[in-house]
């Protein structure tokens, strides 16, 4: 008996992989029904979802970035504080004094990609109209996911507190001043008023709510801080999972449909599974 | 780290660039090289190889030049007319130009000779172009290199989503059905989903670790509220948006824009009435659609991103690719409502006037007399011409959608080509709101 055998058939190897070695067909399948890391896929999938040319990889890449994200965005935690006293010289810490000090680059340029990622994931989306019957809901999360990717991005921008960031937010935050009815430069604000006082001011209006002062300083900080690290990657990974769950429940990834109008498309059968 | 030689003298940077733009040529032909294999052993096209094979050895002679410290210079005079010429209707126009010529010639483009030589020249000029200070410092700021990268992986996408739709597209008039209907065959996930995956995340993570190792995180000085940086530039994926600002309102360009664009986006796949085109790549059998969302998403949404990376200087003056980024640069600043146009140009009498003790009704009366010339051109574009083009025009699409369905998208298309109306308007007239009333902070 080889090693390998052996070890496969140890107690503590079939303790934790609750299958036989995925070797022949029928513990191929078994792997991806009994694995909960693998569960998220189907037990098999169309050619088509494995061609490049078609799916470009995007939202595999994009998942992967966000896992980057996650990983690397906890290494950083671990050194910075947020505090206007110390973000920009935890920063600094973690350029020259950190061993393996690109863990910020890293996490950086892997934010700038993911958005690239999404946006070119859902480009593809459309160009191969995989947004229509069954999936038009999975655009819709999808969008949703966009959004927060923007989000993302844009609170963990003002982390370092530099004078790219704190200006980049100001720039960001001014046009929540403009916010119609809940601005206090928007259309309509006068028209919110209690007895002749105005409700809406630059003390009390969106913008206030976004950064908790009147201008970028601790209190921003602090709200784009618990934003960026903690609830907007709940949301995130709540919507990816439901968005993953959807394509697998719509029939897996796109593949052609037939229209019966007498333009036939060659395909065979529909998307229902 | 990329060793960026500095920019005390032309000279000086010139020959500083000797070594990585050497190796950029070499690398551009060793591309070429690749593309000569896959011609001849894929395509089986002894053209295209012997083309590919030539434009290598030019771009290996271009790295041996670059090397010795005589790269590729653009002349001077051709490089002031880039900076003359494109101005931004220029550029926006091109650019809209360009999307047009791709849809019509699209069958043409996205041949392998025609594309592949784009992507050449467009490396050459890059190149050319990296020995120009200006244009070198633009493109080599750390947080803008990856916005060089999306305008090449945009190019390549479109690309290779456009040439698949062509090639289907010929399948589909002959009767065949698209590539994509010859996958439908089932495999195993394990092992070959699990094993491109764990390929896709190692290749993913080579290519962070080279970027992150070459590229520093950009850090400046510390936050200082006192000292205001010119320009103060939005986060790149935002800078679309602070590009709107310039032609809308902040309440419509921050707020209301951006929440239709999020909107818009969701209500497509009800918008879309089209049964076909599902799951595979076509521009014929979606020609409406597949339009509207290029024109958005490239002409629109990417074009404002490269304005304000690569465009946008000091003061948030238009600068040309290798113009100076002069911080005393004058740019005409007149901005004239239309109500102004309308009374005092062309009526040749005073623009009504709000008398500050006037109220209520009468002081609303008089603000839309005022703006009348305004409102009748909103309700015109927005209501009347719906209306027209569902019985014209738009009859069929009308029909297929139902009122409701015509309607939302009908109006948010107008919406969105609202912007590049008004983009051109405030270049070439100088007119900033169609609609204005400031007595409610209300502007359109």
């Amino acid at each position: 008996m080889s090693l390998g055998k052996k070890l496969r058939n140890s107690q503590l190897w079939r303790s934790i992989f609750r299958h036989p070695a995925p070797l022949d067909r029928r513990n191929r399948v078994a792997v991806m029904l009994t694995n909960f890391v693998l569960h998220l896929h189907s037990v098999s999938a169309k050619k088509n979802s494995l061609r490049f040319s078609y799916t470009w990889g995007m939202g595999l890449i994009t998942l992967y970035l966000f896992l980057v994200e996650v990983i690397t965005g906890v290494l950083l935690m671990f050194y910075y504080r947020p505090t206007i006293e110390c973000a920009y010289n935890d920063i600094l810490a973690l350029r020259d004094v950190v061993s393996f000090g690109v863990v910020r680059e890293v996490h950086r340029w892997a934010a700038h990609a993911m958005v690239i990622t999404v946006m070119l994931h859902m480009f593809r989306v459309f160009l191969t109209g995989s947004y229509k019957a069954p999936r038009e809901f999975n655009w819709v999360i999808g969008v949703l996911l966009l959004v927060l990717t923007f989000l993302l991005s844009f609170t963990g921008y003002l982390l370092p507190m530099d004078q790219l960031s704190m200006w980049a937010i100001t720039v960001g935050s001014n046009m929540a001043r403009a916010t119609p009815l809940v601005g206090h430069e928007g259309p309509g604000h006068q028209l919110l008023t209690l007895g002749g006082v105005d409700m809406i001011t630059s003390r009390s209006d969106a913008r206030l709510m976004l950064l908790g002062a009147r201008t970028v300083g601790q209190e921003a900080l602090n709200r784009f801080y618990v934003l960026h690290c903690v609830a907007l990657p709940l949301v995130a990974t709540f919507l990816v999972g439901l968005h993953l769950w959807r394509v697998r429940k719509d029939g897996g990834i796109s593949g052609p449909v037939a229209v019966g109008d007498g333009r036939q498309t060659g395909a065979v059968g529909g998307e229902a599974s | 780290m990329i060793d960026w030689p500095h920019y005390a003298s032309e000279e000086g940077f010139v020959a500083g660039l000797a070594g990585p733009l050497g190796w950029y040529y070499l690398g551009v032909a060793a591309l070429n090289l690749g593309a000569m294999w896959y011609a001849l052993r894929r395509r089986r096209s002894r053209l295209e190889a012997v083309v590919w094979a030539l434009m290598g050895m030019a771009f290996a002679g271009l790295g041996g030049l670059a090397m010795s410290g005589h790269p590729l210079v653009l002349p001077e005079w051709l490089k002031d007319a880039c900076d003359r010429a494109l101005g931004p209707v220029t550029f926006t126009l091109g650019a809209m130009a360009g999307l047009v010529i791709f849809y019509l010639g699209r069958r043409v483009l996205v041949q392998p000779l025609v594309s592949w030589t784009a992507l050449n020249v467009s490396l050459l000029l890059m190149g050319a172009s990296m020995t120009d200070p200006d244009f070198a410092r633009t493109v080599s700021r750390p947080d803008n290199v990856p916005i060089v990268g999306m305008v090449y992986l945009l190019a390549f996408f479109t690309w290779l989503g456009t040439a698949q739709a062509v090639r289907n597209d010929e399948r589909l008039r002959r009767g065949q059905g698209p590539v994509e209907a010859g996958f439908t065959d089932k495999v195993l996930v394990w092992p070959d989903v699990v094993y491109i995956e764990l390929i896709g995340a190692i290749v993913a993570t080579v290519v962070l670790v080279v970027w992150s190792l070459l590229i520093p995180a950009p850090l400046e000085e510390p936050a200082n509220p006192a000292v205001t940086p010119n320009p103060s530039k939005a986060p790149w994926y935002f800078l679309g948006l602070q590009e709107m600002l310039l032609y809308f309102d902040p309440a419509v360009a921050g707020v209301v824009l951006p929440a239709l664009i999020i909107l818009g986006l969701m209500a497509i796949p009800y918008l879309d009435p089209n049964p076909r085109g599902s799951g595979y790549y076509t521009v014929d059998q979606r020609r409406f659609g597949w339009a509207v969302f290029l024109f958005g998403f490239l002409g629109l949404w990417i074009l404002l991103i490269l304005i304000g990376t690569f465009m946008r200087g000091p003061n948030w003056s238009f600068f040309g690719p290798y113009e100076p980024r002069d911080p005393h640069k004058i740019a005409a600043a007149t901005n004239i409502k239309l109500c102004e146009y309308f009374w005092a140009v062309w009526l040749g009498r005073g623009v009504p006037r709000v008398p500050p003790e006037s109220g209520g009704l009468q002081k609303l009366g008089i603000i839309l007399w005022r703006e009348i010339a305004g409102l009748t051109l909103t309700c015109a574009y927005f209501v009347v011409l719906p209306a027209v083009l569902a019985r014209t025009a738009l009859r069929r699409m009308r029909q297929a959608m139902g009122r409701a369905r015509y309607w939302l998208m009908i109006l948010l298309l107008l919406m969105m080509l609202m912007l590049p109306l008004k983009m051109i308007l405030n270049w070439t007239a100088h007119l900033s709101y169609i609609v204005s009333i400031p007595e409610y902070s209300f502007n359109l």
